[in-house]
């Protein structure tokens, strides 16, 4: 097994273990810390790839803009404890059973790909060439040029939702002011 | 040796597996929107493994677009917990079963 080969394996263990311990934490809080991990080794895993602008933009998105806002209302909201099961009778196996299905079904519908499908042509001048910002902003500003520019209005939309959605209403926020007031006395 | 693309296919069926027990298992509305992301990510590291092997840019491009959409969808996602944890005072999904605000 080469270099590479080992620290997929380390990254793909760290990401799975990660992401499971980011579903089964009782404390938000830690959820998002493993979440932020699961996110890194990702950025890691496309270095891998050969697209390490991709790995930058991950991280920046990801564990800077992403997490900030998570941890902001996980602490606006209190981060005390949370049941992990609850209501729903039955849930707790049902899920898991439908989870481990879905799994195996995916893996298997990955390797059936693997010896049916055709082999992807990678030579280590294509990876290397593929690597490049150049390239990715040439098919980003050609090809795809109407969809990047579509997706600055759907940040414009999310961003006015956004503000829109966590203002409070004047007079909502009258009378919390009024109820503040009122309790020093 | 270069690691298999299926071995990365592998790996993101296997995230985004867990981000669906997620979404199933638990009831806590951030929990659930970070198991979503889980997802997103999964898929996004299927695009780029498969941007190697079939030696095209789109499938990056297309991570891009991708991204876009989660931090929208995190930014209005986000402001909505918060309105219905201001007007339930929870952040339960099954506590929140009416459109009326």
């Amino acid at each position: 097994m080469s270099a590479q080969v080992v620290f997929f394996f380390v990254l793909a263990v760290v990401a799975v273990v990660s992401a499971l311990a980011m579903v089964f934490s009782r404390n938000a809080v830690y959820a998002v810390m493993f979440m932020v991990a699961n996110f890194s080794v990702v950025a890691l895993l496309y270095v891998l790839l050969g697209a390490p602008f991709l790995a930058a933009v991950q991280i920046l998105v990801y564990a800077g803009a992403i997490m900030v806002l998570f941890l902001f209302v996980v602490m606006l909201m209190g981060g005390e404890p949370a049941p992990l099961w609850e209501h729903i009778p039955g849930q707790r196996p049902l899920a898991l059973v439908f989870g481990l299905l879905l799994a195996g079904g995916l893996i298997a519908a990955v390797n059936v790909e693997r010896l049916t499908g055709v082999p992807g042509v990678m030579t280590q001048e294509v990876l290397e060439r593929l690597g490049q910002p150049t390239a990715l902003a040439q098919v980003l500003f050609d090809r795809y040029l109407l969809p990047f520019e579509i997706t600055s209005v759907l940040l414009l939309i999310g961003m006015i939702g956004a503000v829109v959605l966590a203002k409070r209403e004047k007079r909502e926020l009258a009378a919390s002011q009024a109820s503040s007031e009122r309790r020093p006395e | 040796m270069i690691v298999p693309v299926s071995y990365y296919l592998i790996l993101a069926a296997i995230l985004f597996s867990i981000g669906v027990t997620g979404v199933l298992v638990r009831r806590n509305a951030i929990i659930v929107f970070m198991s979503i992301e889980l997802m997103l990510n999964a898929v996004n590291l299927s695009f780029v493994a498969m941007s190697r092997a079939l030696d095209s840019l789109d499938g990056q491009v297309f991570v891009f677009f991708v991204m876009t959409v989660a931090a929208a969808e995190v930014a209005v996602g986000l402001a909505l917990i918060v309105a219905i944890f201001r007007s339930l005072g929870s952040a339960d999904v099954d506590d929140a079963h009416v459109l009326r605000g």
